[in-house]
């Protein structure tokens, strides 16, 4: 296991990707990438509280009976979230009317749960939390990508500015419908995963569990 | 520390500690943001309104445009005011959901297919110089997923619209979900909901409408791939403009007494 600061934070963005080598969050990452605006605020919302869960998680991490450890961290896991939503709604409203049940349903992302579990249960503090950001920011990576992929072909516009002139607005650009409907992040996301194994072979299947040995449990949800 | 912590007196304690001090941070953060969030829900509303009425928003202070509006509260079978209901406090869409204050609708009255409907409703006044010059209504009605919530303002002969918008809705990205499109909701200004004989003659129909047709002024243009939409929002029309829905009222208005 690595213990600097700085490794932590940059691994899981390209080596450790949660998403696209531990396979974790691919929920939110259909169902929020339609537009790159929304898709911004989940990320910042998902880090938020991958980071603050794991900080207060291994802060009480010796004192957490082992008999009630997960639920001890779907409780601080839940409240965090309740806490995001809740600031979303006074300040930032019709993103979080868009986002509707996806801010409460980071209570069931399994990269909350898997780093909760894997890493912040057996680190210190300061550290989980560095491990918390990181891995928000390799979701973020994807998702930002997925989302400017579907925002792009699905509505010709990028961050809500037109880039395609689409057929309806008087140009000459027919969206693909697909790719604003949830399935086509799948489609996204595995190219995706197959460009970031060719850029690193290293990633290609066996090798998985020698890289990420912490994750092995996790591996099976969602 | 590990034999210990495992204890089931240390599991109980840790239990409790943990929901005591959750609890807190969460009804804490409820309680301090909500009075900012029911200031949103309420500035949402009104920009929707301000948006169906055709009055741009951007840019400009909501709660000032909004101002020249005066809600009223109408009976929607007597078609008439109602003095004894606060307007600004009024809930037409919980009240849709109570017995007390809704009926329930027969199938063959219920076009726009919404189950109950409210007694009463409320519509906001846009006056100049002591005449009425537009006035927003309430819609609501299913489409293909959803239910569609909407506005529809008139001019103040309740016949010619003056825009039509919505707000909530799940209909599909692309397709059903058009009805948001400015292009598409562009097409209704101007549009006569009543013929000259005073009979309901909105009509939606499939393909662009005939600018040479005499019924052009009562047709607006289809969304093209979303029939079932397309068909919802003429129902919704159809029923809330209808006996059922402000036919009365609009009759009252027409006639010049509220």
């Amino acid at each position: 296991m690595t213990d600097s600061a700085k490794s932590v934070v940059v691994e899981p963005i390209f080596e450790n990707n949660p998403i696209a080598l531990q396979i974790l969050g691919i929920c939110s990452a259909l169902a929020v990438t339609s537009n790159l605006e929304v898709t911004l605020v989940m990320c910042i919302a998902l880090t938020a509280v991958v980071a603050c869960s794991n900080f207060s998680i291994a802060l009480i991490r010796n004192r957490v009976p082992n008999s009630i450890r997960i639920i001890v961290q779907m409780v601080i896991i839940a409240s965090l979230v309740i806490v995001v939503d809740q600031i979303l709604k006074a300040y930032a409203y019709s993103i979080s009317k868009q986002l509707s049940v996806f801010v409460g349903l980071i209570i069931t992302n399994c990269i909350v749960m898997g780093r909760a579990e894997a890493f912040a249960m057996k680190n210190k503090p300061g550290l989980s939390f560095m491990d918390g950001i990181g891995n928000g920011l390799g979701y973020s990576v994807v998702l930002i990508a997925v989302a400017f992929f579907r925002e792009l072909f699905g509505s010709g516009s990028l961050y809500g500015v037109e880039i395609f002139k689409t057929v309806t607005e008087g140009g000459w650009y027919v969206p693909n419908g697909l790719m604003l409907l949830p399935p086509s992040a799948f489609f996204v996301i595995g190219l995706l995963i197959w460009a970031l194994r060719t850029w690193k072979p290293k990633q290609v299947e066996e090798k998985e569990y020698e890289l990420a040995p912490q994750n092995t449990s996790m591996h099976e949800a969602h | 520390m590990s034999s210990n912590k495992d204890s089931i007196q240390s599991t109980i304690t840790v239990a409790l500690l943990l929901c005591l001090v959750c609890s807190v941070i969460v009804s804490g953060a409820a309680v301090f943001l909500k009075p900012m969030q029911q200031a949103n829900k309420l500035l949402d509303k009104k920009t929707n309104i301000l948006l169906a009425a055709g009055i741009e928003t951007k840019g400009q202070d909501v709660e000032k445009l909004f101002e020249q509006f005066t809600p009223k509260v109408v009976d929607l079978d007597t078609g008439r005011y109602v003095s004894d209901i606060d307007p600004v406090t009024y809930d037409q869409r919980k009240a849709a959901k109570d017995p007390k204050l809704s009926d329930a609708l027969s199938s063959n009255d219920d076009i726009a297919s919404i189950g109950r409907r409210a007694k009463y409703a409320t519509v906001y006044l846009l006056e100049k110089d002591g005449e009425l010059e537009r006035v927003i209504l309430p819609v609501k009605g299913y489409a293909l997923w959803s239910t569609l919530y909407g506005f529809l303002a008139l001019e103040g002969d309740g016949n010619t619209v003056a825009g039509l918008g919505f707000y909530e809705h799940a209909e599909t990205p692309g397709l059903g979900g058009e009805i948001d499109n400015p292009r598409w909701k562009g097409l209704w200004p101007g549009k006569q909901m009543f013929d000259a004989n005073g009979s309901l003659a909105v009509d939606l129909v499939k393909g662009s409408v005939d600018p040479a047709s005499p019924k052009a002024v009562h047709q607006v243009d289809g969304l093209s791939g979303a029939t079932l939409t397309t068909n919802g929002v003429e129902n919704l029309l159809l029923f809330w403009l209808g006996d059922n829905g402000f036919g009365p009222y609009l009759n009252n208005l027409r006639a010049g007494g509220v």
